[in-house]
């Protein structure tokens, strides 16, 4: 058998974080994915949230019964993947 | 919507959830209005650095103040709030920098804070990551008590702190209007219903300006926007933040291990555009690993904005105004709000609560513009 306990279930893994400590922080009175997002780091990692928020809100809606706005999904930051300081360092138009 | 509070807090960041905590312990009714969520704005996006070392006796005493709350904040409002003393080194890279570190660090001193002058190995004992030549550096100051916090946990911690003794929040509920009887504050409106109060505290950050003006107060903040990046975490390299007025680039290793750090970019321009910009982070990037040439193997996470409210001064406007009666100032932090945020709440709530004016207060009024001196912070960034 599986363990599916909330404790084993990961919903952010760069941040370790599992379904319990969402379910205890929305618990905690954080009902806003923004507010969840800077208490539990959630989409901080350097996935960008691609994996956990969504997961998140699902967990967020199920419990609250109510729907997440669209407009209060985290706003999405730059760059889509991490990127080197040595290269966003390099001078404009120098090519190798 | 209730109907009646004896103060109405506009502004959902630090100063205005330390307000509301250190006012209902006071015992009075508060009630703040927060457009977006709690520490969404410049609370929300800071870099979370807490210093001490400041060429303005007003700015010192305040973050030495606010430094001495911080240490015992976690207790007090019962949530760690990662309150962390690793110190701030202030890089000179000239006998003109250095003159100006002498005569700040004596007045700094005169305070009691414990602060003094580096020489260049000094500094690479406490930072060894940083490199000498490509800082340009000549010599440093060091404070060991400065440090760092999570804004948006002490931003919550308040916040629950002032709930538990009674602060009524409305997030997401945007203020319309106020109005004013005989130049005295009595109603304030919003999106979600009105509320008879005397007393409001105007703590929205860059929105300040636009709040003031609902009472007819006309004050002479500028938004500034301003970078910050996050690299991948790291193991533990380094425990100080990093600063140069020069250069204006900041940055420290946070508990978590990622490095978090800013620079203005060269052709800044003050407004509300909130999309990153590639021009900063090439500058940031130059800069920062030229500071610390290792860094250029780290990888770059993320950038976000950020808004200074910026005061002709760089100094922070606190406490009523002098012509609409119940009408508080609390803004213009000039990128400072958070770190010397804990002194300034309780300021302004001695005020407020007990009447009680301080030295303080009547150095940060609003209408010290008026009288044509200004005393510049001359230690910010930007």
């Amino acid at each position: 058998m599986i363990n599916m306990s909330k404790e084993k279930v990961f919903v952010c893994r760069c941040e370790d974080l599992t379904e319990q400590e969402v379910l205890d922080a929305i618990n905690q009175g954080y009902t806003d994915l923004e507010e969840l997002r800077r208490i539990l780091r959630i989409g901080m990692g350097p996935c960008q949230g691609r994996v956990c928020i969504n997961l998140v809100k699902k967990i967020l809606e199920k419990k609250t019964k109510e729907k997440v706005p669209e407009i209060s999904y985290p706003t999405n930051r730059p760059p889509l993947i991490p990127v080197s300081l040595a290269a966003l360092a390099k001078k404009e138009g120098k090519k190798k | 919507m209730i109907k009646n509070a004896d103060v109405v807090i506009i502004g959902g960041g630090i100063n205005g959830c330390a307000i509301a905590y250190y006012l209902s312990k006071k015992g009075l009714n508060v009630v703040v209005f927060e457009k977006k969520y709690l520490g969404s704005g410049a609370t929300g996006s800071c870099g979370a650095g807490i210093r001490q070392q400041w060429s303005t006796k007003e700015n010192t005493e305040l973050a030495i103040k606010s430094v001495k709350i911080f240490e015992t904040l976690s207790i007090e409002l019962d949530m760690d709030i990662e309150f962390t003393q690793g110190g701030y080194l202030i890089i000179n890279h000239d006998s003109e920098d250095e003159k100006q570190a002498k005569k700040n660090v004596l007045m700094q001193k005169s305070l009691g804070l414990d602060v003094s002058l580096v020489d260049t190995s000094n500094i690479l004992r406490i930072a060894p990551v940083l490199d000498i030549n490509g800082m340009h550096a000549v010599s440093g100051t060091f404070c060991p008590t400065d440090g760092h916090a999570n804004p948006f946990k002490t931003t919550f911690a308040y916040a629950k702190a002032a709930e538990n003794l009674g602060a009524i929040f409305f997030t997401h509920t945007k203020v319309t209007g106020i109005d004013v009887k005989k130049n005295q504050i009595c109603k304030v409106h919003t999106d979600k219903g009105s509320i008879k109060t005397s007393i409001v505290v105007d703590a929205a950050g860059v929105w300040s300006k636009e709040i003031a003006s609902m009472a007819g107060i006309d004050i002479p903040n500028i938004a500034f926007r301003k970078e910050v990046l996050v690299t991948e975490r790291l193991e533990p390299m380094f425990k100080t933040m990093v600063i140069s007025f020069k250069d204006g680039i900041y940055f420290s290793q946070q508990p978590e291990g990622n490095i978090v750090g800013g620079i203005p970019i060269p052709k800044e321009r003050s407004g509300y555009y909130t999309m990153p910009t590639f021009d900063f982070l090439r500058h940031m990037s130059q800069t920062l690993t030229r500071y610390a040439p290792t860094l250029k193997h780290i990888n770059m996470l993320r950038h976000w904005t950020g808004f200074y409210d910026v005061t002709p001064d760089a100094r922070p406007i606190i406490g009523e105004d002098p012509l609409i009666k119940g009408f508080i100032h609390c803004h213009g932090f000039s990128g400072h709000g958070f770190m010397i945020s804990p002194m300034v709440s309780s300021v302004l709530s001695e005020y407020i609560a007990d009447q009680k004016n301080s030295k303080i207060l009547e150095k940060l009024k609003i209408n010290r513009f008026e009288n044509g001196h200004i005393d510049h912070e001359s230690s910010v960034i930007g």
